[in-house]
């Protein structure tokens, strides 16, 4: 009962916070509500993982359902709503945009709640309407600054992603009138009916509705060729929200993709569903690597990063095992940390010299000896270098891939990655570079707000790198086993 | 299954109703006017409409009226006045730069449509279904998807692209009334209503696109590349 009172209070926090924003009218109160409600949640999705023995719980008349994988993904989601919300204080405040800071907290706390409870969904079609519903009200987020590149930016968010995930309905449609076959014309399409259902489905209906599934969230999770809207919502977004796109959207709409994995993984349908996730994660990184290397703006630079790690994530699943879920797992989870971090130093950066290029941004060191510090550390844990935790994700997901089928992937990868380093350390290279004329002011106050998030996300990244506790190992690798992505 | 023991009459009656939405989705592919779009997607939702309450009478499934009601409201009279709205709004009324002419857009459609036909062939005899209405039926959703998505590609101006999206999902809701009739009632209501919000979403867009951006041709929105 604990679990379903901490789940309660896990939505309910956002939720009376969408409320509260509306009502409240004043900024600084809508500001503190929005704070208090995403410390709320992350209290509550802390304690979660600790709860959950390895069964499924389900609330609710079984249409909230908790096990391990969703509660893994909430807390990645949760720590980058909190830590967005400690940053949107500062950072927001720079905008001077404080009468419609009321709508922005208001949205916000609905982006935080719709990203939260997308995971916990036990009906495949309810799922695919709460992540509708985070499409819908991120684009206003998107749109906030009402300047002609955000309303570009989140007019192709909202067309490309809705297009896309109506081919993810037509997949779910069919997954359901596969069932039906199995289990009666009226039956209630949970996850677990349908994984048990699966194995007398028709495997080719089950193969064409899973193409469709996979491309409708992959569009969502922004995996390459169907990233296009991804690189403009990320750096047209106010920062924090960029942070919450990138760190917590990404991973909800992921989820999907591999619970339906788990079912084809139940029908025995052979390689195919598979061999396609590694296909789009190879395009993935290879597209990132090649934007990544002739970038000129600096939040694009971080979208592109965050394509090459979708792809990773998807490599890890696509090799399966016990090695690639947890090592796709740890990474969402470096992934939603380390990426707050830069999108918060980018937003620092941009207020800051007034720019989104990369190439008018120089003496970031001398002129932010704390921030540029951690950036930089940001910066090398982002392109996969130890001895942060994205290296030990990264590598463990090599490590699945080591076998023979997916072998070729696997040095593929690894070019890759040393590719995306090199490019992202030239970038920050000139960005540090302090030319000897200039004689900027040294040390411009930041806001203790922007500040603050920046080490929290920097120090369990670190922790993360040095140490994989045994628990958390554990926890991942029964994932993988109630996933069954045996490698064959 | 209900597709497998139909009357003909009823499987005579679905299938002239799905080729009939598809003819409407082939209107919107051929014409440049934006108020044909229009007409045409109100009457593809008003025999949606029609063919669920056929559905739900032969296939004894009386939460379909309701549905069937539902779908005339929403997608039949709400959705199109929303659209109608935001056309008045605007100060174009057709498509003025085409990628193709009408009539090769129309060739293209043909060819997805035999696309789609094949697929629907293959799905068919894989479930032993091939002579009865869900081959049709999942011909004239995946084609419908082709047709919304090629709409997407090939229109520039908003209004073009949320009616394009809609084709995308009239689709889907067509197929599911014929294939899959017994799904929860819960999910198609909040389908719709969602729907609802999503073209709500659309309007206020449209409205900041003119007003931030000055133009809602999505030829003239390329500030952001690379």
């Amino acid at each position: 009962m604990m679990v379903g009172a901490l789940i309660l209070t896990l939505a309910a926090a956002p939720a009376l916070a969408v409320i509260g924003c509306m009502a409240a009218r004043r900024p600084r109160a809508a500001e503190a509500l929005n704070l208090i409600a995403s410390a709320v949640s992350f209290a509550c999705a802390m304690p979660l993982p600790f709860l959950i023995n390895g069964q499924q719980l389900q609330f609710w008349n079984d249409y909230i359902m908790i096990d391990r994988m969703s509660a893994w993904v909430v807390l990645c989601t949760s720590i980058v709503y909190f830590l967005a919300s400690i940053y949107a204080v500062g950072y927001m405040r720079l905008l001077n945009e404080d009468k419609r800071l009321c709508t922005f907290y208001a949205l916000f706390a609905g982006f935080g709640l719709t990203t939260l409870i997308g995971p916990l969904m036990n009906s495949v079609g309810i799922y695919w309407i709460a992540i509708e519903l985070t499409t819908l009200v991120s684009t206003f987020l998107i749109a906030f600054e009402r300047v002609a590149e955000s309303m570009e930016a989140a007019w192709k968010y909202i067309m490309v992603v809705s297009a896309g995930i109506s081919l993810a309905l037509l997949g779910t449609i069919l997954f359901y009138w596969g069932g039906s076959f199995v289990l009666g014309p009226s039956y209630k399409m949970t996850w677990a009916t349908l994984t048990d259902a699966a194995p007398q489905m028709n495997p080719a209906l089950l193969k064409l509705a899973f193409l469709l599934v996979l491309v409708g969230y992959g569009t969502k999770v922004g995996l390459a060729p169907m990233h296009s809207w991804l690189p403009d919502a990320h750096s047209e977004s106010p920062a924090p929200v960029s942070a919450m796109l990138s760190g917590a959207l990404l991973n909800t709409a992921m989820i999907g993709i591999v619970r339906f994995l788990g079912v084809t993984k139940a029908a025995n349908l052979g390689w195919l569903p598979q061999c396609t996730l590694v296909a789009f994660g190879i395009v993935s990184l290879f597209l990132g690597a090649l934007f990544i290397v002739r970038q000129q703006g600096i939040k694009r630079l971080m979208a592109y990063s965050s394509i090459e790690h979708m792809g990773v994530v998807a490599l890890g699943f696509g090799f399966g095992g016990a090695l690639g879920v947890a090592g796709a797992l740890y990474h969402m989870l470096n992934h939603s940390l380390n990426k707050s971090l830069m999108f918060f130093g980018a937003g620092i950066m941009m207020r800051a010299y007034g720019t989104k290029e990369i190439a008018l941004i120089h003496g970031v060191g001398c002129r932010f000896p704390t921030e540029g510090a951690l950036w930089l550390a940001g910066a090398i844990a982002i392109t996969g270098a130890p001895p942060f935790g994205l290296f030990l994700s990264e590598f463990t997901i090599m490590r699945a891939g080591l076998k023979p089928p997916f072998s070729w992937a696997v040095y593929v990868m690894a070019i890759l990655l040393i590719v995306i380093f090199i490019g992202f350390m030239n970038h920050f290279r000139a960005m540090y570079y302090q030319s000897t004329q200039s004689e900027e002011s040294k040390g411009d106050r930041l806001s203790g707000w922007c500040v603050a998030p920046m080490w929290l996300s920097l120090i369990p990244l670190l922790v993360l790198g040095l140490w994989w506790p045994t628990h958390v190992w554990d926890y991942l690798a029964s994932i993988a086993q109630s996933l069954n992505l045996e490698p064959q | 299954m209900l597709v497998q023991h139909l009357s003909p009459i009823a499987s005579s009656l679905f299938s002239l109703l799905a080729i009939a939405c598809l003819l409407l989705s082939f209107v919107m592919l051929g014409s440049r006017w934006l108020n044909n779009y229009l007409y045409a997607f109100a009457a593809e939702s008003w025999i949606i409409a029609v063919l669920s309450a056929a559905v739900g009478f032969y296939g004894n499934y009386p939460e379909l009226y309701l549905i069937a009601i539902l779908t005339l409201l929403f997608r039949g009279l709400l959705l199109p006045y929303l659209v109608w709205r935001i056309i008045r709004r605007l100060d174009v009324d057709r498509e003025i730069h085409l990628f193709l002419q009408p009539s090769t857009s129309l060739i293209v459609g043909a060819l997805f449509v035999m696309l789609a036909l094949s697929v629907s062939f293959r799905i068919a005899a894989e479930l032993h279904l091939q002579l009865t209405v869900a081959t049709l039926a999942l011909t004239v959703m995946l084609s419908m998807k082709l047709i919304g998505f090629l709409i997407l590609a090939l229109r520039h101006e908003a209004v073009s692209q949320i009616l394009g999206l809609l084709v995308l999902e009239n689709g889907i809701f067509l197929g599911s009334q014929i294939l899959v009739p017994g799904m929860p009632l819960l999910i198609e209501m909040v389908i719709l209503f969602d729907l609802l919000i999503i073209v709500a979403c659309f309007g206020v867009l449209v409205g900041y696109l003119m007003t931030h951006a000055g133009t809602t041709s999505s030829l003239d929105l390329k500030r952001l590349v690379g």
